[in-house]
């Protein structure tokens, strides 16, 4: 759906104005910010009970089962080895070794199912249809996440098969007679669900889950601070075409079949780069940074290595303030020799400030493995 | 006692020869949950306009101008231990006095009916 200012609308926008949401324009979409609620107390009650995200602006794609091979092609991953029903964390990768988008594949038997980000979706489409035979772009289907410890009892309650999965498992489940695409996944750190059902089901499903006393609806603005407090790259902002992989710090997604001396290695765009980037290690690479002050490190924030003088050894990719952490926390990227507690400083308003190079996630992930 | 609003929306309490500023409810609204607050040295000398007082939210930074010319003479360092007092209490969050020489630049400035217009 589509409104007057060309902005694209998800099947629960009216919902979200009932909820008292401010929209905002987020990657071609009028997506909510924030609830009455607030990023803060957001953040927090996912990370205390369960938290719903309308995610539907995200592109939902299917392959035939018969497109491995090709779209191993375009992403450093084992997606042979992929076993039934079960998802991975992928990136398509360009000639240069950069970072075009990073994905989810799911092997859902007969296909393989891809999510990738909103604003990269359209790219991702055509680039899929180049190499890849057989591409269906999902358009009549809505995505919401359900996020935080409670996740589990509040979705079982409406779909009992939830609670046997875990932690990147996929299934396909019934509700009232609607067909839910769900996987254990998400962007927060925390134990949930990301479920695609039919857009016109949407509405009542996410209603079924809001009138439950542990849940509350999420908006953008706290989604970004409990994936930077679980260290998760943002695509177009700790990920780009200008940084590969091995320097993101997402080696980690390439598996050992895709690797040199691995059963098919290579074989990917930027292979030789990223190949080379895996065995002598990356000139630079992306790092969690703590603050010592209380003053947040933003975007674009330069990294200097003395309080004073000198060129700038790198720039804040993400940075804000953790709700849960109750700190300033950022991510960005710096020469790899700059090992994990080395003090270095953020020039913000022209003062420069200490920051200290700390291991992420800077809140600890609790998956159900 | 005497309240005024900028159009950048802070208001100014006249407290005997000092005035105490501060940022309005629709302000800290619109900025969302203050995380980080950073304060003036009292003693400092301020022109109209200056950036004295930086709040950062969890969305982004913005700053508190000097609405007159005057002298920072006392801060509220509650804020910097507790920045949610901004969105808790706007108008019981204040973030400096100063010392104004010319109280009749004040003048200028809306009344809270004006105010509410102005923010509509």
């Amino acid at each position: 759906m589509a409104s007057e200012t060309g902005l694209k609308r998800t099947p629960l926008f009216d919902l979200h104005l009932e909820l008292g949401a401010k929209m905002v324009p987020f990657a071609g979409w009028e997506m909510p910010v924030q609830y009455p609620m607030g990023v803060l107390k957001e953040h927090l009650h996912t990370r205390a009970a369960a938290g719903l995200f309308d995610v539907s602006h995200m592109g939902q794609v299917i392959l035939p089962a018969g497109a491995v091979a090709a779209l191993e092609a375009l992403v450093p991953v084992d997606v042979a080895g992929l076993g039934l029903n079960r998802q991975r964390y992928a990136m398509f990768t360009d000639a240069a070794g950069g970072i075009l988008d990073d994905l989810m594949v799911a092997n859902r038997g007969d296909h393989l199912f891809l999510v990738v980000n909103a604003a990269c979706a359209e790219a991702d489409s055509a680039h899929l249809r180049a190499h890849v035979p057989g591409v269906e772009v999902i358009a009549d289907r809505a995505l919401l996440a359900l996020q935080g410890p409670a996740a589990e009892t509040a979705l079982a309650r409406l779909v009992p098969g939830v609670a046997a999965m875990r932690f990147m498992e996929v299934a396909t489940l019934v509700w009232e007679g609607a067909e839910l695409w769900i996987s254990r996944s998400g962007y927060t750190g925390e134990d949930g669900f990301e479920i695609s059902l039919p857009e016109g089901r949407a509405e009542g499903f996410a209603r079924a889950l809001l009138a439950m006393a542990e849940v509350a609806p999420i908006g953008l603005g706290a989604r970004d601070s409990l994936r930077l407090e679980a260290g998760l790259c943002l695509y177009g902002h700790d990920i780009d075409t200008t940084t590969s992989p091995v320097e993101a710090g997402l080696a980690w997604a390439i598996q050992k079949a895709r690797r040199a001396e691995g059963a098919r290695a290579g074989g990917f765009p930027g292979a030789e780069r990223i190949l080379a980037e895996l065995a002598q290690g990356p000139a630079r690479r992306r790092v969690g940074l703590r603050p010592e002050g209380r003053a947040p490190m933003r975007e674009g924030t330069e990294i200097f290595a003395e309080e004073s003088g000198g060129a700038a050894l790198g720039r804040v990719t993400s940075g804000g303030f953790g709700p849960s952490i109750n700190a300033p926390m950022a991510m960005a990227y710096l020469p790899a020799t700059l090992t994990e507690g080395t003090l270095v400083y953020g020039e913000v308003r022209g003062k420069r400030h200490p920051v200290r190079i700390a291991p992420m996630p800077f809140h600890p992930h609790s998956y159900k493995r | 006692m005497t309240i005024k609003f900028t159009e950048e929306h802070e208001w100014l309490r006249v407290e005997g020869d000092l005035v105490v500023v501060g940022i309005t409810e629709h302000a800290s609204e619109q900025l969302g949950d203050v995380v980080f607050v950073e304060l003036p040295e009292p003693g400092t000398k301020v022109a109209k306009g200056d950036e004295i007082c930086v709040i950062e939210s969890v969305k982004a930074a913005s700053d508190i101008l000097a609405p007159v010319d005057g002298e920072i003479v006392e801060v509220n360092e509650a804020l910097s231990d507790n920045p949610a007092l901004v969105n808790e209490d706007p108008l019981g969050a204040w973030f400096f006095k100063m010392k104004v020489e010319d109280m009749e630049q004040l003048d200028a400035f809306m009344s809270e009916e004006d105010y509410k217009d102005f923010i509509g």
